[in-house]
Order: C-alpha cells, then structure tokens, then sequence
C-alpha cells in the first residue's frame, strides 16, 4: 500500500488488516487467585489468551529427598506438608506404602480413626476448594460461608489431634491417638447443621445464572484426554469417567462402607467443563458425610496402633500405592533397603497433571477463564512442587 | 491378568528386549530395555488384552551402588483393573531413555521433573526442560551424590545445624 | 444565593472588594463546604457501613473497635492512607499518573452541582440537569483510563481499557432510560422531574406506566456498570488483576479512587431517586421552610441511601461477569430493551400527556405486592434454612 510519495509497509494480520501484537502477561507467583505460588505466562492476543505456560517450582522443598534423611517414622510430619489442605490423606497414603513394606497390619479400629480422620479432610477441603472458587469467580459471601463450616472442621480436627491444619495425626500402624470421649456426638452435631447448608449453598451460588454462564462450558475436557493426562478424582470423575480409587481399588475399610462415586451429569453445561468439576465437590461432601454416619455406627473397640519398632527396617523392595485424597488419588512409591531410611520416596499427586493440562485446555480461553480453570481444577500448589 | 500372564504376552511380542520380570516382588515388576521402552508402552496402551490407558506414575530412582538410574513405569488399566510395572535401567553417567510422551501425555511433566532431579534425557521430547529447580540450576538433587552448592546467586546456602 | 450576597454587599460587608471576587470566593466556599462537609463524609462513612453490611450478610461482624460500633473505622482508613508513602513507579508516565486521581474525582464532585437536595438546597439548578451529570460523571472514564496507561503496567491497562469498554458501551441504555422520564417531564432540569411527582408512591414516575417500571432497572443494571460496582466490577476484579487498573497506586492517590467508588454508589442512587422515585417530595406538613426544608432533605437523603444498601447487598451477593458476557449484556438486551421503553413511553405520552392514573395506580399496588412477596419468600427461606441470628451484630 502506498501513499504519495510515502511507503507503508502494513502486516496484514487479523481480518482488519491492522497490526497487532501479541501480549506476554505474566500472572506472577504472588497473585490473589492462583492457589499458592504457581507462576503462569501468558500470551494474549487482547483478552483472549493463545497460550498460558505454567512456570511452577516456587514451592519446592525438596521434601521428597528429605525422606531419604530422616526416617520411615520421621518422614510422617512432612508428608502433611506436601498437601497441607487434605493432610490426613497424604499421612494415610506414606502410613499405608510403609505399611505395605513392612507387612504390618492396622488394627480395626485404627483403620476407621483412618477414615474418620480422612473424610472430615475431604469435606474441610472441598469447602475450600469450592469456597476460593466462587471468591475466584466474584462472589465474596460462600466463600465466608465455606469457611464458617471449616472452621468448625477445624476445630474438631483440632480435638483429635491438636493442629488445624498439618495434623501428623496417623503413624505407621494406625493412628496417634484414639477419638476423645464425645467426639462421635459432636462430629454428628456439626453433620446434623452442616448438610442443610450445603442446600443453602445450593440456592445462592450454584444455580446463580452468572455463576453458571461463567463456569459452564469453559475449559472442557474430554473423557480421553482426562485418561491420557492423568487427570485424577474429581476432575477425572466430572469428565465422566467413574473411578474412584474407594470404589475401584478399595483399601482401608472402604469395602465395608456405604457411599456413591459422584460422576458428572452435565446438569448446567458440558460434561468436563468447570461447573461440573464444581458440582462434584459439593456431592462429594454430602457423600462423606454419610461415610462419616456410618464409619460412628460400625466401629469395633480395640487398639488403634500396631507396634512398630522404633527402628524400623522393612524389607528391600518397592511398593506403590494410591490413596483417594481429596485431590484425586494421590500416588505413593517407595523403596526400601533394608535399612531404617528410605532409599527413595516419590508422590505423584493430582494437582500435577492437572498444572500439565492448563497450557492445552487454556487455549482459546479469555483471561478471566483461566482464574476459572485453575479454581475448578482445585489445583494447590505444595502438591505440585512438593 | 496376572504378573505372569502379562509378562508372558510382552516376551511373545517383544522377544529379547523385555529382559525379565520379578514375580517374588510385592508388586511384580517387568524389566524393560531402554530403547525399546516407547514401542512396549504403545503396545501396553493400545493391546486389548492389557489396555493400559493410563500413566500412574513414573518414578527415577538413582541406584548409585549398581551403577544404573531405574525408571519404573506404573501403567495402570481402567477397563481391566490391573497394574502394569515396567522397569528400565539406564547407566547414571549416560542417562538417556527414549520418551513416551506420545503414548501418554500424563508423561510430559513426569519426564520433565525426571530430567530435572535426576539428569535423565529423554529423547524426542518436545519441551525438556527443568521444572521445579530455577533454569540456570546445576546438578541434579536427588541424585545420591548430588552435593549442594555453596551459594545461588550470591546467597549462602550454608546454615547452622539445629540439631546439636 | 447571588440575591443573598448582592444583600450582603449592598449593606457594606465587603468593601472594596469587587463583587466579581466575592461572588467567586462565596463559590469556592460553598463548594468546598458542600465537598468537605459532605461528599467525602458520605463516602467515607460509605466505605464503613458497606462492610458491616457485609459482614452481616456473611455471618461475621465487621470492624467494630474504632470508636463506638466502628464509627470512626472510616476515618483511621483514610488517616493511615494519607500517612502512606506515595509511589510513583519509575517508568511510569508521571505526569499523567498523579493527575489521574485527580479527574476522576472532578467527574465525580462536580456531579454534586445540580444535586437536587431539596426545594432550595441545589447549588445549580441547571437546565440541562440530569444531562449535565450524565456527561460529568463520564469524566471518570477519562481518569481511569488515564490510570490504566499511566501505570506501565500490563494489568492495569487491561482494568483501564476494560473499564473504558464498559462505561462507554452502558452510557447507552442509561441515556435512553433517562431520556424515558425526559419525555415524560420535558425538561431535563432535575427540580422540575421531581416537582412533576408528587410525594406518594402512586405519584412516584416508578409506578408510571410498565415502560417507566422497566427503564427503573434498566437504568439501575447501567448505572451499576457506570460506576464499576458488582456484578461489573471487571475493570478492579480482585481476583484477576490484583487491583486492576488501580494496582500501582498508593496512598492518597489510592483514596481518591476509592472515595470516588463509593462516593458515586449515592450519586447513582441520587439520579435513580430524582427521576424514579419522587426525589425530596414529603407531604406539606408545617409551613416553616426551615423545617420543610429539613424533612426534604431528610427523605431525600434516606431514600438514596436504600438504593447505596442495595447495591452494597448486590454486591455481596453476585459474581462477576466476564467482559464478552457483559458487551452481549448491554448490546444484545439493555440497548434493544431501552429502545422499546423509549418508543413506548414516547407512545404512552402522546395518548395520555398527562398519566393514565389507573394505570398509574395499578403498577403502584403490583409494585407493593411484589414488594410483599419479596419479604415473604425472604422469610420462607430464612424459616427453610433453619439459621439462627448467631449474634448481634452491635457486639
């Protein structure tokens, strides 16, 4: 194109022919809505993002190294610390990969403290998982509404056990302690006041039309692309995939138990699409509740540990087991030497794929989607970086 | 099916390069050449009978003793509900083992923190680089006879032990 | 108040000062006694009760140590903010950063001009009045866009940009939603719509006819977007963009916006009030203008501040909506739906000029009944829920 006297060169790009440019945002470690220190560059074309490169390792501890340093009984306080939102499964799953190698036996009773342990984390931490993704989206009041119920999860927690939040309440063998005197009574108090709010959470956010046209639709993924890449639990199970490590591969004292697997039912939307990952934390909850009920009838009497030695040397070998966290199953493997260390300990955790699957499912989406996506995938990131 | 059953199907099809299984193990493992470790996940993933669709784990263990780095493939069936343990070893000073990113997409991030801690190259990957330790890091940590540097960047990695 | 001050100098106050000069400084005066006497109290105490709103409506308690109830919480806030250190960033285009604050508030202050307080208290009672804030309260944009460039920051300029996109696209409906009671009235002087209602509901340009009810909301969700409140607080999300485009700002710059945030919640309010709701009008109980003037300004007052707790409620209550969403909002619905209002009331006008007053009274009572139901579903579902009031909020 030229005008007199006066050559112009214009890049045809985009329909208009006008020039324009990509974007490199970056959506730094310190950030109000990524959940933890999780590091995303994002290149933009106006509000519609072309890619977002997850840059993770802020977090990393080394923790899984540590292990090789302090012991098979040592290494159970930092396993609270790889995901320190669901803690007790991260103690369940490095309680059950030693248990596995030492061939040692939980008593009953200590596998029910397990599980009682476990699902009151589950649903402490899907209200936080879901509570930060409404506040995400723009809603500020279930968000202090989610809270208000953990923290009454946190305060029975704290009654077992003595912390809030990295609880280093299971040992290899069972559990710490037994339940304190009424503790069955007041867990059933709260779950008698907790399931009519999840209801309530019902009516004001989860059918909300600007709820559901922000999530519904957005960032879907397909059944076999959840497979491929190793998406876990509530995410895999919203893509309508039904697995659930409980059900499937049970461990524990899961096969006596009562509960459903919520799949997803593409009630609002697209079957993988962020509503429904939201949608499934809320069932789930109502599920654990009635694992919780049921955990408070069935439970023998009887000790909650088994002995284990001080120095305890497994046999040499490897194992690797999966423990449904919250997250999604939670990948332990370890191998022995002989000796009392671990020769090398590695979790693969569910919130990993899930940062690997954020630069393909992103394309395409706008910037405000991707508070979406990272919210819906329930993505933390100690688990990621470890 | 069984450890001994998969094992079985793999040497049929494999021959010599599915070296040995270990069936006395808690979980039975196949032991795998490296150059061949792409073409029997394709064939774990895509046989009927094995239908591995997914990538459980993959872990690096560095066996300094032996000599090796040990990569163990946890391949894990939705259809038919078994495991799949493959295992490869490759020598530590000359880590290289073909990718199987194509196979599962799950393996990308696994390789690349593989890459990262341990030093293992995997050929035809298309993105290896290192993941959770900062780009211009040298040394591989969870090596055996990784020793940490004295500083990073101009800050001092040297502390007082709180243990005495 | 010129006859006041041509009094005042007729009996010899100010000698030998030419009255152009006293006219100017009587100005300033009332200007700045109106700004500081009210606006920055109203928007300061603003920022106050919205969080104890919130924090009721999220079953915590809010501040309440600063002074009796928290009282003074507002001001503690804007003492530390003035007391901050103000950064500039340096590669920031700093002329243009420290004069942002500064238009945004312009547009907002001078939206008080032709605020309509009561029969007497209005500092100018334009002709053109409800058009003349229209277009003062879209300088705001200017500043904001101005802060969103300024910044260098990647973030801010999408908030500014964003916010320029919003406030410009719902000008629309909110001009032909105002222009619906300009037909009606015909006169955009804000005295004259609010002396053409009448004190009664039944006598309130709400209830006047469907299309009026309609333009009501419409208006409302526009005048929401105008001053950047959720659910279309995209251009500060939180969330998203830190702050958005007020992200690199600190201190008394960051006061400013803020005071303008709030402070526009009670100018949307006050134009929704004027044109919709009766404005100052209370029944002729005493003769003393004083009085009179009092009570006006009294209702006045109140009435805007309902629709501040309104939108605070809103607020607290409802997610954002994402930017395409909010375009298709104003441009597939509002605009269309604005238009329809707009020939309709213009029909309406031209069969009835002075009312249909069945019709009037009519819409009043549906109004009230809603109304009803509203409270009455509010109740069903407090009883459903089973919640207790766990404390009292004034602990």
């Amino acid at each position: 194109m030229s005008l007199a006297g006066f050559e112009v060169e214009v890049e045809q790009v985009g329909q208009q022919g006008l020039e324009t440019e990509e974007m490199t945002l970056n959506m730094g470690p310190q950030h109000p809505s990524t959940h933890g220190v999780l590091r995303f560059v994002v290149k933009a074309d106006g509000e519609v993002m072309r890619q977002a490169i997850p840059d993770v390792g802020y977090l990393h501890r080394s923790i899984e190294k540590i292990a090789e340093k302090v012991g098979w009984h040592g290494f159970m306080p930092y396993t609270d610390r790889v995901d320190y939102v669901a803690a007790m499964f991260c103690n369940q799953g490095w309680g059950m990969v030693s248990e596995r190698l030492g061939d040692i036996a939980v008593p009953k009773r200590g596998e029910y403290c397990r599980v009682i342990a476990a699902e009151l984390n589950r649903i402490a931490s899907h209200l936080l998982s879901v509570g930060t993704m409404v506040l995400d989206i723009g809603a500020i009041t279930p968000f202090f509404h989610a809270f208000r119920e953990r923290e009454k999860i946190n305060d029975l927690i704290e009654q077992l056990c003595g912390a809030r939040l990295t609880y280093n309440y299971m040992r290899i063998g069972g559990v710490a302690w037994d339940l304190p005197p009424d503790f069955i009574e007041k867990v059933t108090a709260f779950l008698d006041r907790f399931e009519p709010m999840l209801a309530e959470y019902h009516d004001l956010i989860s059918v909300n039309k600007l709820y559901v046209e922000r999530c519904a639709g957005v960032a879907v993924i397909s059944p076999e692309e959840a497979v491929n890449y190793n998406l876990v639990g509530p995410n895999l199970r919203a893509s309508g995939v039904r697995y659930d490590v409980r059900r499937d591969e049970p461990y524990s004292v899961y096969p006596e138990l009562e509960f459903d697997v919520p799949v997803g039912a593409a009630e609002h939307g697209v079957l993988g699409d962020s509503y429904a990952r939201y949608a499934i934390r809320i069932r789930e909850m109502k599920e654990s509740a009635r694992i919780l009920r049921q955990c408070f009838r069935q439970m023998p009497d009887g000790p909650v540990i088994t002995k284990v030695p001080r120095k305890f040397k497994p046999p040499a070998g490897d194992a690797y087991i999966r423990v449904e966290s919250a997250r999604g199953d939670m990948g332990w493997y370890a191998v022995s030497d002989g000796t009392e260390y671990p020769y090398r300990c590695k979790v693969r955790t569910g919130s990993f794929a899930a940062m690997a699957i954020i630069d393909k499912v992103s394309q395409g989406l706008m910037l405000a989607d991707l508070v979406t996506v990272i919210a819906s995938l329930d993505i933390v990131a100690p688990e990621v970086d470890r | 099916m069984t450890a001994t059953e998969i094992y079985e199907r793999l040497k049929a099809r494999f021959g010599e390069r599915v070296i040995s299984v270990a069936l006395e193990a808690k979980d039975p493992w196949i032991l795998v050449d490296p150059a061949a470790i792409a073409e029997v996940c394709a064939f774990v993933r895509d046989d009927p009978e094995l239908r591995c669709d997914v990538l459980s784990n993959l872990s690096g263990v560095d066996y300094k003793a032996q000599g090796w780095i040990e990569l163990v493939y946890h391949l894990y069936s939705y259809t038919h509900r078994h495991y799949v343990i493959l295992k490869v070893h490759t020598p530590r000073d000359a880590a290289e083992v073909s990718t199987v990113e194509r196979v599962w997409k799950a393996a990308n991030w696994l390789e690349r923190e593989i890459y990262d801690l341990l030093g293992v190259t995997f050929t035809g990957h298309s993105d290896l680089r290192r993941l959770l330790m900062p780009e211009d890091w040298i040394g591989y940590p969870l090596r055996k006879d990784f020793v940490e540097p004295e500083e990073y960047h101009g800050i001092s990695t040297r502390r007082e032990s709180l243990l005495r | 108040m010129q006859a006041f001050l041509d009094q005042l100098i007729a009996d010899g106050y100010f000698a030998g000062v030419p009255p152009q000069l006293v006219y100017a400084i009587a100005i300033v005066a009332a200007a700045a006694v109106v700004i500081f006497g009210f606006v920055l109290n109203v928007a300061g105490v603003t920022t106050f009760i919205e969080r104890r709103v919130w924090a009721r409506i999220q079953s915590r308690i809010g501040p309440n140590r600063v002074g009796p109830q928290g009282i003074l919480q507002w001001l503690a806030d804007g003492i530390k903010l003035l007391m901050k250190e103000e950064l500039v960033p340096a590669a920031a285009d700093a002329t243009l950063f420290k004069l942002a604050p500064y238009v945004v508030v312009m547009g907002f202050v001078a939206a008080f001009v032709a605020m309509p307080f009561s029969s007497v208290l209005i500092a100018a009672d334009l002709n053109l009045g409800i058009l003349y804030i229209t277009a003062v309260t879209s300088l705001v944009v200017v500043g904001i866009l101005m802060a969103g460039w300024a910044s260098n920051n990647k973030w801010s300029l999408i908030g500014g940009i964003r916010s320029a996109a919003q406030i410009v696209s719902y000008e629309i409906p909110a001009a032909l939603s105002i222009f619906t009671i300009v037909l009606i009235t015909g006169t955009l002087s804000m005295q004259s719509i609010i002396k053409a209602q009448g004190w009664a509901p039944w006598d309130w340009f709400l209830f006047y006819s469907p299309f009026t009810f309609v333009s009501f909301w419409i208006l409302f969700t526009a005048l929401l977007a105008e001053g950047n409140r959720t659910p279309f607080d995209l251009p500060e999300a939180e969330s998203e963009l830190v702050a958005g485009f007020v992200t690199e700002y600190s201190g008394a710059r960051y006061l400013f916006f803020f005071l303008v945030e709030w402070g526009n919640l009670y100018v949307i309010s006050a134009i929704l009030v004027t044109l919709f709701l009766g404005g100052w009008q209370v029944p002729h109980v005493t003769d003393n203008p004083v009085l009179l003037n009092l009570l006006q300004f009294v209702t006045f007052f109140v009435k805007s501040y309902f629709g501040v707790i309104l939108m605070m409620w809103i607020r607290a209550t409802l997610p954002r909506i994402r930017v395409d969403q909010l375009m298709s909002t104003c441009w597939k619905y509002l605009v269309p739906m604005a238009f329809v209002n707009f020939v309709g009331t213009a029909v309406w006008v031209a069969i009835w000029p002075n009312g249909n007053r069945p019709v009037w009274i009519a819409m009043t009572v549906l109004g009230f009944a809603l109304l009803f139901y509203f409270f009455y579903r509010v109740e069903f579902h407090r009883r459903r829920s089973g919640a207790e009031l766990l404390f009292s909020p004034f602990s």
